[in-house]
């Protein structure tokens, strides 16, 4: 199965991680992910107001790109994915942004919300399917406690993302048992890590940050698994006796899927 | 020939202010067979009634047409006015010129061109209508009664009251309903159970009332003033009367394990339980989902021990049918479940309670015997968050399946929670989280301002959006709006007033009784404001929350609203049956039987008749005929005829075409 893949930037270096093992499992279960050519930058933060069209137009480039090379678009960062998803709504749903980013852009085919934004983990939970996943771990996480981060982009606003309950998710917690670990459930799981405010207010970041650490540790998680690089800076940022591991996702199926190696990264 | 006159109503500016009244009275004019036509500003008034009683005689009419409003709203009017002015009732139509045609149009030439249009479409029907009469039906002189709470008991008592005989079907084992939960009863502080058992016992003593508890309703059958109901007796394995309520089953039974509801599960009982002290009928029930007897046929203590030999492990259920006159339901209200609402770690922690919980955990007959105390280690409680609107007056964005209503008692009994705590453990903070405050009612407003006031409740306007079981406290994060910052407070118990929803049971109800609901699953009540207490289904009414959330003392008035209208109709001996009934026309039903399928009253019977041939042989033929008395005029037969034999008296094939064929005109 083909699909449109857009990584972001974050994923072309500090999140190169979350990108490479994604790839890499995607391949052994069945999926050929193609990046999109020339892609750019989602836009970063999905703008909330109605008459900010220039700053959707490189998620709708993304998007038509995709509609041209005739698939749905997987992504994989939670700050990507929130943005293009919501985009793609507002293509979709949205007749005043629609014409207005569609003339803006002039495409040689309008784009009006063709395709489908799917997450990674929508792609694993729904194409795939968990149950698959599990019959080829070949090094499982047995008995290892894991607590599931979804941080607030992944899942909100829940109408649009569409992926999950907001506030009572599932999906990381059915990967982690996929994967033969044991899921933690804890109350902080999706509040915010502190997101953007690390640029002008660090402590603010990391008291936000620390709440999450020190709920999920306190409820006897051993390490923590997100989707989004901006809650790994902030979770490891605040984390400084090291008190929980924080990692991509992606690792950890790489690793179960005995794709990990000593030497990686 | 017919003599048509027609009435045109401003209905004051409604529609006299989209619609040019004079010129559809004009325009009517010239249709064929009207001899009169005239408009006037109310025509539902007394003067206006009188117009057409006048006109009647004057002109000698033979059916006239009334534009005005919806016929649900006055066609009973102007029947009743045209009945005195000597006109068969049947010889009136109502042409729709305000619901369907002034309140939706904003431009007068449109709007009165549409309002001649259904004018004339009215005059081609009543010019083909022909004078009915109306047969009568005797009544059942007995009310059913569905449910046992506070609604069903008074309803039944006050019917009763007046001499009729009234049966409560009440699917748990005992009568009571949420009443006999509460602690408490806000705003005079009295307690529930001293103001509800006694009602219960009277209910229970009165010769006119049968209580069938452990039973519900299987199938409705039958019409107004003469239904059929099958109720089931659930099996509750032990002999009614021959159980003496003693209780020393309940006390012996080895299976200790079952979390007892009407603790909402705070607490456990036996398999086999009387639900709870004052219980009526105070009888033992076994719960065969735990029962050790009933499901491995192993153990019997109960039998052993009752004395009374009332325990039966063979029983079945058991269906009898009652034949009613009217029925009323009364199925009342659950709080939802909350949990879709994991940012309160209702699922997480087993100190984040509901209301309700609450209410059994300060109740004296309750779980901690009334004293308060934490579920999770049993220690006092010092910190106290409610959180209030949890699932009610939710945004259509929520992803949460909430209610976009207000549920209407949580602001009351949310204020009487924190203020009850505080009077008892005035060493304990109380919170409150609020949208807004709503309290109208007799003395309400007072009562929640002495909560601020006397008793320093914390009331602060705004949401809480997360708490956190964290090291044995609740650590909640909220925001207060008024003074525009977050709080975050280490609370020892959480309380969510849940929002209330109709019982799960009331749908299914609705179903049998082809009653209506809305989209809730409240019952619909006849008319918002002039029919609060009756369903669109003549016989049907209703009492309490199952019409939308009420507190106690508006659920007891509108409980004997419902009676007082019970009494009512069953104080006839006769009703006056709807002559707009199905007829089978036998030289052209084939015998098909497909009306016999779709008829929901079962009005409808084949049977073999005999027919004379041209060649004057007899031939014996399969048709069908309808039993008038149970016809209810939907016209479903008419639909599905295919061969046109089956037509409604008052509405025929050729009078629907009629009108069509004046609008396409």
């Amino acid at each position: 199965m083909i699909y449109s893949y857009f990584p972001g930037c974050t994923l072309k270096n500090k999140a190169i991680d979350l990108d490479i093992y994604a790839r890499r499992s995607a391949e052994l279960l069945g999926i050929t992910l193609e990046e999109l050519p020339e892609w750019q930058c989602c836009g970063g933060v999905y703008p909330l107001a109605k008459d900010k069209i220039a700053t959707k137009l490189s998620s709708v480039r993304a998007l038509a790109a995709s509609r041209d090379a005739g698939h749905d678009l997987v992504t994989l960062c939670s700050a990507c994915h929130n943005v293009l998803k919501q985009v793609n709504n507002d293509m979709r749903t949205d007749e005043y942004i629609r014409s207005r980013a569609n003339n803006y852009m002039a495409p040689d085919a309008e784009y009006n919300g063709e395709i489908n934004v799917i997450h990674y983990l929508e792609l694993l939970r729904d194409t795939v399917g968990f149950e698959n996943i599990k019959k080829k771990v070949v090094k499982p996480f047995t008995g290892r406690k894991i607590g599931a981060y979804y941080g607030c982009l992944l899942l909100r606003p829940g109408k649009v993302m569409q992926m999950d309950d907001p506030e009572n998710p599932k999906i990381l917690e059915d990967f982690i048992r996929a994967i033969g670990g044991e899921p933690v459930i804890y109350a902080q799981r999706n509040e915010c890590c502190g997101g953007y405010a690390t640029v002008e207010d660090k402590a603010y970041a990391a008291s936000r940050a620390g709440k999450v650490v020190d709920n999920a540790a306190a409820c006897g998680a051993d390490m923590l698994i997100t989707a989004c690089p901006l809650c790994l800076y902030n979770l490891n940022k605040s984390n400084a006796e090291n008190k929980l591991p924080v990692v991509y996702f992606t690792e950890l199926l790489a690793e179960a899927l005995g794709l990990k190696e000593e030497n990686d990264v | 020939m017919q003599r048509i006159g027609v009435f045109v109503c401003h209905c004051g500016s409604n529609i006299a202010a989209t619609v040019d009244v004079k010129a559809v009275a004009e325009a009517a004019k010239h249709e064929s067979g009207v001899v009169f036509s005239a408009d006037y500003q109310y025509m539902c008034s007394e003067s206006g009634q009188d117009l057409i009683k006048d006109m009647i005689k004057e002109h000698k009419l033979t059916g006239i047409v009334v534009c005005s409003c919806s016929p649900r709203m006055h066609e009973n009017t102007f029947c009743k006015a045209a009945a005195a002015g000597g006109l068969n009732p049947y010889m009136v139509e109502i042409a729709n010129i305000r619901e369907q045609c002034s309140w939706i149009h904003k431009d007068m030439p449109s709007a009165t061109a549409k309002a001649i249009v259904l004018v004339r479409s009215a005059i081609a029907k009543v010019t083909l209508n022909a004078p009915l009469t109306a047969g009568t039906s005797p009544v059942t002189k007995r009310a059913l009664v569905i449910g046992g709470g506070i609604a069903g008991i008074q309803t039944a008592l006050d019917i009763a009251d007046a001499g009729f005989e009234v049966d409560i079907v009440e699917k748990e084992p005992t009568i009571g309903g949420k009443m006999a939960q509460i602690d408490k009863t806000f705003p005079t502080l009295d307690c529930a159970a001293c103001i509800l058992t006694p009602k219960m016992v009277e209910a229970a003593q009165n010769d006119k009332i049968r209580i069938f508890s452990y039973s519900e309703v299987s199938a409705v059958k039958g019409f107004v003033g003469n239904f059929t109901v099958t109720i089931k007796r659930k099996a509750r394995y032990v002999k009614e009367d021959l159980c003496t309520g003693c209780g020393l089953c309940t006390e012996k039974c080895p299976q200790k394990k079952v979390p007892n509801e009407f603790n909402l599960g705070l607490d456990n009982r036996r398999a086999i339980y009387i639900p709870f002290a004052q219980a009526i009928p105070k009888i033992a029930t076994i719960d065969p989902d735990y029962c050790t007897m009933l499901k491995s046929g192993k153990c019997g203590v109960c039998s052993k021990v009752c004395s009374a030999g009332a325990i039966d492990y063979q029983a079945k259920d058991e269906f009898i049918d009652v034949n009613y006159g009217a029925i009323v339901a009364a199925t009342g209200f659950n709080p939802i479940k909350v949990d879709k609402y994991d940012e309160f770690a209702y699922a997480q922690s087993p100190d984040v309670v509901t209301s309700l919980e609450y209410e059994r955990l300060m109740n004296a007959a309750g779980p901690t015997g009334g004293t308060l105390l934490r579920p999770s280690d049993r220690t006092h409680p010092h910190t106290i968050v409610f959180v209030q609107c949890v699932g009610s007056r939710e945004s259509e964005d929520s992803t949460k399946c909430g209610k976009s209503y207000c549920s209407k008692i949580c602001c009351m009994y949310t204020a009487k929670h924190a203020m009850l705590t505080r009077e008892k453990y005035p060493d304990t903070d109380v919170y409150v989280f609020y949208i807004d405050v709503r309290t109208p009612g007799k003395s309400f407003d007072e009562f929640y301002r002495r909560a601020v006031e006397q008793y320093g409740v914390h009331y602060i306007k705004g949401m809480v959006g997360k708490v956190t079981p964290e090291g044995g406290k609740l650590k909640v994060q909220a925001s207060d709006l008024i003074a525009g910052k977050q709080l975050h407070i280490d609370a020892d118990m959480v309380v969510l007033a849940a929002a209330i929803e109709p019982d799960k049971t009331a749908r299914p109800l609705a179903t049998l009784l082809t009653a209506s609901m809305d989209t809730n699953d409240f019952f619909t009540e006849a008319h918002p404001k002039l029919r609060p207490v009756e369903s669109p289904t003549a016989g049907v009414f209703l009492s309490g929350a199952c019409q939308g959330p009420k507190d106690i003392p508006e659920t007891v008035a509108q409980a004997g609203a419902a009676a007082s209208k019970v009494i009512g109709l069953l104080a006839k001996d006769h009703l006056v049956c709807n002559p707009c009934v199905a007829n089978a026309n036998e030289m052209l039903c084939s015998g098909c039987s497909q009306c016999e399928k779709v008829c929901p009253y079962g009005a409808i019977t084949y049977s073999y008749k005999e027919f004379r041939m041209p060649d004057r042989t007899t031939k014996l033929r399969l048709v069908a005929s309808v039993n008038a008395a149970v016809c209810q005029g939907c016209g479903a037969c008419t639909v599905t005829c295919p061969s046109g034999a089956m037509d409604l008296k008052g509405f025929s094939n050729k009078q629907i075409m009629a009108e069509v064929d004046a609008i396409c005109k």
